[in-house]
């Protein structure tokens, strides 16, 4: 449905896209996420036609975003970062202004106008004047701006921006909702989001993609497997040695544990191993007393921390 | 044409949503309306003396007064609309811009040309309606008038006033649309029909080539023509020129919001 190759933009004095390549699939929904200023925002404006890429091509439902970028705008809905509201139109009114503007006939007008409003939950402030709306229901007339033509594919710059947790979780809901029978991009800078709306994650930062799969693989793959944190009343070096030989273990770190004699370790495993058990029977085999063992799975917030800071860019 | 129509309406609305429309219109009618009245008032007194002149001393000329006044009307109409205009235009994309709209225009199926155009029918369909009730005291004035004023000439006046009301309106909306500013733009358009009108100021003294395209190039000269009742082609090839030179500028503008960074 989207297919983006190389695509790069620069801008006068920084490169904000660096040969970025993606595909999304009909009806997938695919995370956008990154720091700010990572190029989000800029990708999403190339793919929305508002702005020309330096080199590269993109194709969103078959057509290239700059030859045949009517055809292209015909077929997307967008919600910029900043919701695009005229503030002195009430919600209907506006709602009708984007159906028409985005060329629906002027007989479903009135149906999918409804339909938006019922589906971003504004049915009861539809009379009202846009300015004098509070953030979240601006942003969710934003939202409802993106839907009214029922496009195939929904470009959402930061959707949940400026709402509370309970309208987070319906607007999560009703983008989960129309995946299926669309296409959408959005993106975010807060990693739950991701992992709970999105079908496939593209990590972004300083325009470059650090990584893409789906929310689960990233925690599974990149992550290098299963972390195990221990406490051992022993000496440290002694315990980092032991548990290095074991089979599966890649990095051992150790330090001590606030002056009692004990230590804590660190043990990263290879993808894929758990060595939990091992560790235990090798530490209890040696007679040295175990207080703690556990399991720490490392959460996209840090995979994300992994990839996006600068020192340990490089995962290998 | 879809697109036009769409960004048409909404200009509409929101010209007449927001209180500036009105305020812009009401202002425009009073000090229409007053002047209207003064040089009623004044032409006809400046009439009956001649006229007692001329049962005195005989000879004189005979006094048009709904000429008079009309040509004088046109030409206090000039200056208002050089006031006026870029009033009408500063918001038309500097607004759009600096809410983040013109993302949703852009965006959208319609191309550049058709939300020029759509902005541009709507300030002039604006510029008319501010226009036609200063036609009210013209057609009262034709019909009591004795001898009466051919209403030609009237028509002439108002296709002068509207082609002048449209060059502006073509310049100021292209000045509204390189700044997200509203004062910005409109102290560029405003400063730049001042200069369009007094470019002939300097050029009455000297007969080059140069002096003689500067005067041409006057956007009120070329109106003279019209208060006289006379509709000259090339008048209103010049005009024409000029809306056509302000849209184009206007759309490359436009396109050129893509390219900026945004």
């Amino acid at each position: 449905m989207i297919e983006v190759k190389d695509l790069t933009k620069r801008f006068a004095e920084q490169t904000a896209v660096d040969h970025v390549s993606f595909v999304v699939n009909k009806g997938e929904i695919l995370g956008f996420l990154g720091p700010n200023g990572a190029g989000k925002t800029t990708t999403m404006r190339i793919l929305t036609g508002f702005l020309p890429a330096t080199s590269g091509s993109a194709q969103v439902a078959g057509f290239d975003v700059f030859n045949d970028s009517l055809e292209v705008r015909k077929r997307i809905g967008y919600l910029p970062e900043n919701p695009p509201l005229y503030l002195d139109m009430t919600v209907t009114a506006y709602l009708e202004f984007v159906a028409r503007i985005k060329n629906v006939p002027a007989e479903k007008r009135a149906a999918l106008v409804e339909d938006a409003l019922a589906k971003t939950n504004i049915v009861d402030k539809r009379h009202e004047l846009i300015k004098r709306l509070s953030r979240g229901y601006k942003q969710r007339v934003g939202l409802a701006q993106a839907l009214v033509h029922d496009p195939e594919i929904i470009i959402l710059d930061e959707p949940t921006a400026g709402l509370d947790p309970k309208q987070i979780i319906e607007v999560r809901h009703l983008i989960k909702g129309l995946a299926g029978s669309h296409t959408i991009i959005l993106s975010t800078h807060i990693l739950p989001e991701v992992s709970m709306t999105c079908d496939r994650v593209v990590i972004i930062n300083r325009g470059r993609i650090a990584a893409i799969d789906t929310p689960a693989n990233l925690t599974t793959q990149l992550k290098g497997g299963q972390n195990v944190r221990l406490e051992v009343g022993a000496d440290q070096n002694a315990v980092c040695a032991a548990i290095r030989e074991l089979p599966g273990v890649r990095k051992v770190s150790g330090e001590p544990a606030g002056g009692n004699g004990r230590v804590v370790v660190t043990v990263e495993a290879s993808p894929g191993q758990d060595v939990r058990s091992q560790i235990a029977s090798k530490v209890v085999g040696k007679g040295w007393p175990l207080y703690e063992l556990r399991g720490v799975s490392l959460s996209l917030e840090e995979i994300f921390l992994e990839l996006t800071t600068e020192d340990s860019a490089s995962p290998n | 044409m879809k697109g036009i129509y769409a960004v048409y309406r909404k200009e509409m609305g929101h010209y007449f949503v927001s209180p500036v429309a009105y305020i812009i219109v009401a202002v425009f009618l009073i000090l229409t309306a007053y002047f209207f009245n003064r040089l009623m008032v004044l032409i006809i007194q400046e009439s009956f003396q001649a006229s007692i002149e001329e049962a005195q001393f005989g000879g004189g000329q005979a006094f048009d007064v709904p000429s008079l006044v009309m040509r004088n009307f046109f030409g206090v109409l000039s200056t208002l609309l050089l006031f006026l205009t870029p009033m009408l235009t500063m918001s038309v994309y500097a607004e759009e811009r600096r809410r983040g709209t013109m993302e949703l225009l852009m965006t959208s199926p319609v191309t550049d040309l058709e939300i020029v155009l759509g902005k541009f029918f709507a300030s002039l369909t604006l510029l008319v309606i501010m226009l036609l009730p200063t036609a009210i005291g013209f057609a009262y004035m034709l019909r009591h008038a004795e001898p009466t004023a051919p209403w030609r000439v009237l028509g002439s006046e108002y296709l002068g006033v509207l082609l002048l009301g449209a060059a502006l309106l073509a310049l100021g909306s292209f000045f509204s649309s390189v700044t997200e500013s509203q004062l910005i733009a409109a102290m560029l358009s405003f400063g730049a029909i001042l200069l369009l009108w007094v470019l002939d100021f300097g050029s009455q003294a000297g007969s080059s080539v140069w002096a003689s395209s500067l005067e041409y190039l006057s956007v009120f000269r070329h109106y003279d023509d019209f208060t006289r009742g006379v509709i000259d082609t090339s008048n209103v090839i010049f005009y024409l020129s000029f809306i056509f030179l302000g849209v184009f500028l206007t759309i490359r503008s436009v396109d050129s919001m893509r390219w900026r960074r945004a």
